[in-house]
Formats: structure tokens, C-alpha cells, sequence
């Protein structure tokens, strides 16, 4: 099957290309330097087109968007649509079911998604909705920084039985990468209890939260795995917590990057860009966070945009969530993991004239833009922390208009004039900007630059052709026409198969779901597999023999191979 | 010979995954480790031999082909118009699929044995969250454990000894030593007969006397009278101290406490305890499910349809009130005109008006065993047992999913095969 898509605005910020009139030629799903004259051909008519759009953090399968779902059926009565005859019926605002997450995505023009955590034990669960959500490719990285044999090693100072666990839990839980969320303080929230800093010791394990960072990053980089340690700093939620992020982020210079890209991804940094020492003096320090950043070249962050109205909490981090719900009084779903980690769900709701919903708002948008590179901060809500994923273009519309933003700081909280310097940064990006921030950037964080996030020869045929012509207009002027068309794009093609046309849902195929299999010394692997089958025999509830994900959960795999002996390093 | 270990047993909520079972011939030998219940539902007993079917109610069955059992059940379900289908708990999570798949092409009110079990706790969990945990956070941590309205010794035979009295884990290392258990029931059971200490409440009384410690946790106790729901107040601000010193504290519910006066919100008051108990040391609460794979359904549902039970897909798309869309409700108004059960007795454990409409109404059912649901039924089609005969997917109690192993060859077809032909003969006899 051939396709020939014509007289395009391209923007391929990987090839340089920033809105020629380019021709893309696909075959077999994948983008070719030239096709037969029998193809089928997409006029662009001069319209803005990009790669498929990719997203590296939102929560959009397992446990905890279910856990979401069960709680907050006030969501779930938002945005239902009926089946069609090609769709499924779609439910949910912040919280959609399956059908929904692939096709609202499709819809934005987006083809790739990664849920940003699942603990091993529950990635079962994790693979039940991802076999479900149609159209997109996903993964999902998996926990870490709590679990039980990590501690072990670390404390142990035995790296190449941390890197071989890591190895395991990978193949374990099918997952992308490797996630860390406050690092320590999921088994401290086993006795309702938290780790307050990079230095504290978790009690039993002996180790401290700087060590497990630190080690994991160089597992990390020793097995060569496509992602770095994605982490979510401690402390996070907590006033003051910038200075956290930055020792945190300071950390990524114990470790060599094994490829180009960052040692250390700190992800949704509105939520650890904190200052303050309680919520009446909470003031923003994005302009520390993006300015650490500037200055260095292995760290990444990603935005967690706030967006107004309804959000879902959910995170491992179970002490934040108890602390939120205690805080707005809201309902609290709670899950610790035995051996692994914690996690937590709380509804919110964003609030233009609540001082720190302001604030929170205008740090997003400050990451976003005082930070020079945009291959250095992805575009992203957090969905649904910071609000639902189908708000990406209302944030691209910020971030391209410095209008809008005027316009919107005059309906928010007052605060955000003295606590954050979000009035007088008139930066506007270009369409490149956002080209990168949405899928080449992310892409390359990612480590899948090779086939995603670009519109070169040899790249999936994942693409998006959206509504406006880029020579024809000012996004600083016609925000709201950028934010319609990116709502909802003229066409989406995933894997050469237009699967969005004029914003309707047009096919529904079948994504894959990309995993690491790691390899290390058998040995290292023999020696490791001896600690985990004793907490097996005597700590897990359930049997080692039923652990891990089979392959009848992972239908439609795409294998990135990494590891120590595969030679990567 | 074959000796199948690491087995699952498709019994209860607790999803035992320790399970060795010995075959040969096809047939089940042996079961090891599992308990009475565990081993008689892995073994085996009164299997429906084949498809039956009549007109008549009162009549005797006459058995059919599975073709013509399908064809029935498809010209029933198609020429419904508000038909229910319900049931699911003892199925595969691969069968919910297809299940809410069909509800979607009949828009049929698709409900699971929840409704009369623990759907009053999906309730408080919409009204309050649930601060849970798995099963194994118990087992390593805790030093209190609470069974209010629940018998494991009965219902859940192995949950004491696997998860939470007498297991022994990485920071209880003496298991029911290093425990203190507290029965909470208005009768003295098994489980309250081995429990440190057994809090005997009047029949009725639980939302009381849980807001009763709820205001001493609080500091008011001079507002508690001197009896609660029978129970004098020195022994509740006496509970209150215990609940506070524990250091892990695990609260297991079932029907005492979901199925009795004030039902969900009871629930509601429960979790809301445990959330301010956090305040002062680490509690979680979790539900006693009963059979195997009812939160398997609750989570299938979920994420297709973004409701746990009880979904009403006659708008085309899902619509959820409990009260108005529960199999009873449909049921006890006389909507529904025509019933699917599958995997679940609606015969043995409806309310008698329920029965009664089904005894109206033609009903389909689904299942390997003959049960009261049966007696009510016209279309009768018996398919292989679930996690015996089937391989596939069930979630624990505390939301661990698991996938079961198939022990020996079915001898008849899966609910899936038959769940496709009929959704397919469904579209063929509608038109879509």
C-alpha cells in the first residue's frame, strides 16, 4: 500500500525542515524515499504537517487510571459518545476509558504514548488496557525506585545485580524504562510514613534516596536502555521543593550517558519548581529549574502543564496523595504494592483565583518557556495530574501566543504577578518549537528517534496533517484557530493507514506496544534470581512461577533489544 | 501423569496461586493445597451435559444441539427490548469482554453478582476513595487486623493463613503472635472465636457504632452514649487506643456490613475511619470479594466502560445509576423481557420478586453447572469451567490480576466461543 502525501507545510525539526513544501512518500507503513505512480495521493494543500505526535508521560492504563475510573463516575459521565460502526463508545473527561485514550488522541494528531508508571506486580493489569486502547503505539515504564532487591543492591553496592533486576523487571513487567518516583518514600508510605529529602535513610533497607537515584541511573546506563531514569523528585507537592529538583537533577553528573540523550528525565517539573516555605509565601522558581537546564546537557524535564477545571491526581507517590486529599478534603484511593511500591488517586479541581492553582499554571508555561532548547522540556499535562491530555492544544496556543497568555493572566489569581515572572516573558515558540516539544523531542528522550518523532526515510508512517497554513498565519494573533486545528487534525495517519480524517476517527488498527528486553551475564542474572526467589518464598503473596507478564498480554510487541553483553555500550 | 503446580483456584476472592493439581486422563486426580471448597470446584460435580431447551417453564428439558441452543438464545436476546445480562463473577475477564461487548450490540443492561454482594461498596468507594493495599502489604506489615462483618474462616477459607493473620512476613516475623485480630460481627463465629478480641454488635448497628468511634478518634468522646449498637463506650475509647497503637492496621469487610441496615453507608463511614486513622498511623481497608473473579468483572468494566456494574447501554452509549440500572431494579419494575445468566446464580440469590420476573421472562443460561437459576431458565447452554479448563484472567481482591492455567482439556465449548456466535447471529438476525 502506497501513499503520496503532497504540497505539505513540513515541519521535521530532525531534517531540518521547517515548513517547506515537502513531499512524503509512504509504503508498508513506513516513510520511503519515493513511491510508484499508482499511489494514493493526500493533497496537504500548503497545510501544516508534522510526525505523529509522541508523548513520553501520561497515565493512561493499569491500576491506578482504573482505580480513577471507579472512584469518579461524576467523571466518567463527561464526554460520553455513543458507538459508531467503527468506534467503540467513549466515556470520561480525565479519566476515559480505553476506546476513548486512542481515539482522542488520534484525533490530536498524536500516535505514540507511554504510561508513565506501572509497579511489576500490577503490569498485568497495566497490559489489559494498553491491548485495548486502538490506533496509538504505547508502553509503559515501570517502577523502580522503591522496590525491595533495588534497595538490596544498592545498599550492597552491587551494580551488576541491580542492572540485571532491572534487566528482569523490564522483561517482568514488559516495560519501556526505567521510573522513579520519590525514590525511598514508597516504602516509607508502607508505614504511612515519608522520606523529607536526598539524604534521609529508609529505614531497614539502609539506603538513601540520593544512592538510589544514582545507582539506578548508572543500571540504567550500563544495560544502554533506549530512556534514561525518568524520575519524579522527592518532595514533590511540598513548598520549597525546587531545591530538591536541582540536587536531584545535580546527580545526573555522577553518571555517563551511554547515547545521545539525557542521563536523567525529571517529569511533569510544574509539580517540583516550588518555592516557598508553605502555601501563603508558595511563589514559582521555574526560572531556577529552566535555568538549571540551560546550563546543562544531561538533564530533560517535561512541563505537567495545569490546565483549569477537572484533573485526576494519580501517582506511586502515596504520601503526596494522602497529604492532598487531606488537603482538599477530597476522596483518597490508596495502593501500596507489596515489595514495590505506593500509589495513590485524589480528584482536584484547578482554580483560576486560587492563588496556588495560579501560580502552578504560570510555572508550567515558565519551564516551558525559559527554557532556551526545546528538545530540553517536553509538552505535557501529566494526564490527568495537570489536567486531561486532550488540553495539548490549548497549551500549544499559550505557548505560541504571548496574546493569549496577557489575556489569560487577567483572569487568574493576582499572585501570579508577584510570584512568578510569567507577565513579562513575551516569548512566542514557532511551529518548530512545538514540533519538537511534541514529538521530535520527545522522541529523542525517549530513545526512539530512529523511527518515531520525524519524517525522514526509514520512520514509521506516523503523521499528522492539521488545519492551518502555516505561511498563512500568526499564531501570536489567531491563537484560537492554532488551538482548533490541533484539536482536531485533517488527517492522522499511524503506520500508512489514515486512522483520522477531517478530525473523525476513520480506522481503528490495532498499536503496538514497545518493551526492552535487556540483556545481561547469565551469571549476574543467576546470582540476582537467588534474592528474588527467597522474597518470593517468603514475602511476595503471590508465586514467582505467576509473576510475570505472559505473552498473551503483550499481542502486538515491538522488542527494543539493549543490554550488557548485546554490546550497546 | 501430570502434576500441574503454581496453579490457580477458581473458588474465592483470594485467588490462592499456590495450587498443585495431579491429572491423568484428562481427569483431575488430585488437588493439593487448596482449601475443601477450593478442592470440590477444582474437581468437579454435576456438570450440565449438554445444550438443553424448552418453551414451557413447567416442562422437562429436551436436549439440543449447540447450534440450536445458540440460535434460540440469539432470537431471545435480539427480539428483547430491554434484556439483561448478568452474572459474570465466575468467568474470565476474557469472557467480560465479550459480554460487554454483546451488551453494546443489544444495548442490554449488563450487571455482575456484585449488585447483591459488594456494589454498595463501589458506592462509598464514589463517595470516599479506598485507601487499600495488596494482600502482601498485610501479610510483611501488619500488627492489627479488623474482619468486621466478614468470616474468612467459612467464606475465605486460606486468606488467614496466605495474607493476613497467621502469615509470617518480612517485618512480622512471628505471623499470629506478632498479631492482634479484632472481630467486629452481631454473631460469635468461627472467626470471632479465634479472634484476640470479638466486639458483638446488635443486629443493624454498624454505622453507629463506627461513627461512635469515629467522634472518640475525633476527641469527642463525651459525645458517645454509654451503649452503642450494644456495645458499651468503655470498650469502644478501649478499641479506639488499640486501633491508634497498631503500627500497620488491615480492616477486612464483607456482607455483615455491605448487605445489613444502611448498606453503603456503612461503607462510606468505614473508609472514612480508615482515612482519619491515617492521621495517626498507617491503616488500609480492604473488601472481602467472594467469588473469584468479581473484581476482575468490576475492572473489565471500568476500563471498557468507565462504570464498574451495572451498565445500562440502551442509549448506545454507557449509563450508570445503581437504584435504576442493577439487574433488581430492572428486574423488580418488570423491564426486562428477556435474561442472560451467565457464570452467576441469579436463582439462588435474588430477591424472590426478581426470581419471579425471571420465571416470566425467557432466560438464557450460561454455565458448566446446573443450579436453582436452571429451574427458571429456557435456553440452557453448559460451557467449560473457567480456570480449570480455560486459561485466562481473574483479579484478586486487592486488584492483583493473575492468569489462571488451564489444568485439564474442556470437554465442552468456552463462554467465549459461544458469547462470539451469538453476538455475530445477534448482528445477522438485527441487520447491522
Amino acid at each position: 500500500m502506497e501513499l503520496l502525501i503532497k504540497n505539505g507545510a513540513v515541519y521535521d525539526p530532525k531534517n531540518g525542515i521547517k515548513g517547506d513544501k515537502t513531499d512524503i512518500s509512504i509504503k508498508d507503513g513506513k516513510i520511503v524515499k519515493s513511491v510508484s505512480s499508482s499511489a494514493k495521493i493526500i493533497d496537504a494543500g500548503g497545510r501544516l504537517v508534522m510526525a505523529g505526535g509522541v508523548d513520553g508521560h501520561s497515565h493512561i492504563a493499569g491500576a491506578k487510571v482504573n482505580v480513577g475510573r471507579l472512584m469518579r463516575p461524576e467523571d466518567t459521565r463527561i464526554g460520553i459518545k455513543p458507538r459508531t460502526k467503527i468506534t467503540r463508545p467513549q466515556t470520561g473527561y480525565t479519566v476515559p476509558n480505553v476506546y476513548a485514550m486512542g481515539y482522542r488522541y488520534a484525533q490530536m494528531g498524536y500516535t505514540t504514548v507511554f504510561e508513565a508508571a506501572q509497579a511489576i506486580m500490577k503490569a498485568r493489569h497495566t497490559h489489559e488496557e494498553l491491548e485495548e486502547i486502538p490506533i496509538i503505539d504505547k508502553g509503559a515504564l515501570t517502577l523502580f525506585g522503591s522496590n525491595w532487591p533495588t534497595m538490596d543492591f544498592v545498599r550492597e553496592k552491587d551494580m551488576d545485580k541491580l542492572a540485571a533486576y532491572v534487566a528482569w523487571g523490564l522483561l517482568a513487567s514488559r516495560g519501556y524504562g526505567v521510573k522513579v518516583v520519590n525514590p525511598g518514600g514508597g516504602e516509607m508510605w508502607g508505614y504511612g510514613k515519608n522520606v523529607t529529602g536526598l539524604d534521609d535513610v529508609v529505614p531497614s533497607f539502609d539506603v538513601t534516596p540520593r544512592e538510589i537515584i544514582v545507582s539506578l541511573m548508572k543500571a540504567n546506563e550500563m544495560l544502554g536502555l533506549p530512556h534514561s531514569v525518568h524520575l519524579h523528585c522527592n518532595n514533590l507537592g511540598k513548598p520549597g521543593n525546587y531545591k530538591t529538583t536541582l540536587a536531584s537533577m545535580e546527580l545526573a553528573n555522577q553518571v555517563k550517558a551511554s547515547k545521545d540523550r539525557q542521563v536523567l528525565h525529571v517529569t511533569h517539573a510544574t509539580f517540583n519548581a516550588w518555592g516557598g516555605t508553605n502555601w501563603g509565601d508558595f511563589e514559582s522558581k521555574a526560572d531556577e529549574i529552566a535555568n538549571y537546564v540551560n546550563n546543562c546537557d544531561n538533564v530533560t524535564i517535561d512541563m505537567g502543564q495545569l490546565i483549569w477545571g477537572s484533573a485526576t491526581t494519580m501517582t506511586a507517590d502515596g504520601p503526596v496523595q494522602y497529604a492532598n486529599a487531606k488537603l482538599l478534603h477530597a476522596k483518597w484511593g490508596n495502593g501500596d504494592v507489596e515489595l514495590e511500591d505506593a500509589s495513590g488517586v485524589v480528584p482536584i479541581f484547578y482554580v483560576k483565583q486560587i492563588s496556588v492553582h495560579a501560580i502552578m499554571w504560570a510555572i508550567g508555561l515558565e519551564l516551558a518557556l525559559l527554557t532556551k532548547d526545546p528538545y530540553k522540556v517536553l509538552l505535557t499535562t501529566d494526564h490527568p495530574n495537570g489536567g486531561p491530555f486532550v488540553n495539548y492544544p490549548e497549551v500549544i496556543a499559550l505557548l505560541m501566543s504571548n496574546k493569549k497568555r496577557q489575556e489569560e493572566i487577567k483572569t487568574v489569581h493576582e499572585a501570579v504577578h508577584k510570584r512568578t515572572k510569567i507577565p513579562g516573558i513575551d516569548r512566542e515558540l514557532d511551529f518548530n518549537d512545538i514540533a519538537i516539544m511534541t514529538r521530535t523531542g520527545s522522541a529523542k528522550v525517549l530513545g526512539l528517534l530512529d523511527t518515531k518523532g520525524h519524517l525522514g526515510v526509514g520512520a514509521d508512517a506516523d503523521i499528522a496533517i492539521y488545519d492551518i497554513k502555516p505561511d498563512q498565519i500568526d499564531p501570536s494573533v489567531e491563537h484560537a484557530k492554532v488551538k482548533s486545528a490541533f484539536q482536531s487534525a485533517a488527517y492522522t495517519i499511524k503506520g500508512g493507514e489514515v486512522v483520522v480524517k477531517d478530525g473523525q476517527i476513520t480506522a481503528t488498527p490495532v498499536g503496538r506496544t514497545y518493551w526492552v528486553d535487556a540483556s545481561v551475564p547469565q551469571e549476574h542474572t543467576d546470582i540476582m534470581m537467588k534474592d528474588i526467589r527467597h522474597k518470593f518464598k517468603n514475602y511476595y503473596s503471590i508465586g514467582l512461577a505467576n509473576y510475570m507478564v505472559q505473552d498473551a498480554y503483550v499481542t502486538h510487541p515491538k522488542v527494543v533489544k539493549a543490554g550488557i553483553s548485546a554490546g550497546v555500550n | 501423569m501430570t502434576v500441574i503446580t503454581d496453579a490457580l483456584c477458581p473458588f474465592c476472592g483470594c485467588t490462592c496461586d499456590d495450587i498443585t493439581v495431579v491429572v491423568e486422563d484428562n481427569k483431575i486426580m488430585e488437588v493439593k493445597n487448596a482449601c475443601k471448597i477450593g478442592v470440590a470446584k477444582i474437581k468437579g460435580h454435576h456438570r450440565i451435559k449438554a445444550p438443553m431447551m424448552r418453551t414451557d417453564k413447567k416442562g422437562e428439558f429436551k436436549e439440543v444441539s449447540y447450534d440450536e441452543a445458540i440460535e434460540a438464545a440469539s432470537k431471545i436476546l435480539a427480539g428483547s427490548t430491554r434484556p439483561l445480562l448478568y452474572g459474570w463473577a465466575s468467568a474470565l475477564c476474557e469472557v467480560h469482554k465479550k459480554g460487554i461487548l454483546l451488551a453494546e450490540e443489544l444495548g442490554a443492561i449488563i450487571d455482575n453478582t456484585a449488585t447483591v454482594c459488594h456494589a454498595p461498596s463501589t458506592l462509598a468507594v464514589h463517595e470516599k476513595g479506598l485507601p487499600s493495599a495488596t494482600l502482601g502489604q498485610v501479610k510483611n506489615r501488619a500488627d492489627l487486623v479488623v474482619f468486621w462483618g466478614s468470616n474468612p474462616v467459612h467464606a475465605h477459607p486460606r486468606h488467614m493463613g496466605r495474607y493476613s493473620v497467621f502469615a509470617k512476613g518480612f517485618f512480622n516475623e512471628k505471623g499470629r503472635r506478632g498479631r492482634k485480630v479484632i472481630v467486629v460481627d452481631v454473631r460469635k463465629t468461627d472467626t470471632a472465636a479465634m479472634a484476640d478480641e470479638y466486639i458483638q454488635l446488635q443486629q443493624g448497628s454498624d454505622y453507629l457504632v463506627i461513627s461512635a468511634l469515629r467522634a472518640i478518634l475525633a476527641g469527642q468522646a463525651a459525645v458517645v452514649p454509654d451503649v452503642v449498637g450494644g456495645v458499651p463506650k468503655e470498650q469502644l475509647v478501649k478499641l479506639v487506643d488499640t486501633l491508634k497503637a497498631a503500627k500497620f492496621g488491615a480492616v477486612f469487610f464483607g456482607m455483615g456490613l455491605t448487605q445489613s441496615i444502611s448498606r453503603y453507608k456503612n461503607i462510606d463511614n468505614a473508609i472514612s475511619l480508615i482515612t482519619e486513622l491515617n492521621a495517626f498511623t498507617k491503616y488500609v481497608i480492604t473488601p472481602m470479594r467472594g467469588h473469584y473473579n468479581v473484581t476482575g468483572f468490576g475492572n473489565v468494566c471500568a476500563w471498557e466502560t468507565g462504570y464498574g456494574t451495572a451498565v445500562d447501554f440502551a442509549r448506545g452509549a454507557p449509563y450508570y445509576n445503581p437504584g435504576e440500572t442493577a439487574a433488581n431494579d430492572v428486574l423488580l419494575r418488570k423491564e426486562t423481557d428477556a435474561a442472560m445468566i451467565i457464570a452467576g446464580d441469579a436463582g439462588a440469590h435474588f430477591p424472590a420478586d426478581s426470581v419471579r420476573q425471571l420465571a416470566r421472562i425467557p432466560v438464557i443460561q450460561i454455565d458448566p453447572y446446573w443450579n436453582p437459576t436452571t429451574e427458571v431458565a429456557n435456553v440452557v447452554i453448559p460451557v467449560a469451567i473457567c480456570g480449570v479448563e480455560v486459561e485466562g484472567t481473574a483479579y484478586r481482591m486487592d486488584g492483583v490480576s493473575l492468569r489462571y492455567r488451564k489444568m485439564i482439556e474442556p470437554t465442552h465449548p468456552t463462554d467465549v466461543e459461544i458469547l462470539e456466535k451469538i453476538t455475530e447471529r445477534v448482528r445477522k438476525i438485527r441487520g447491522d
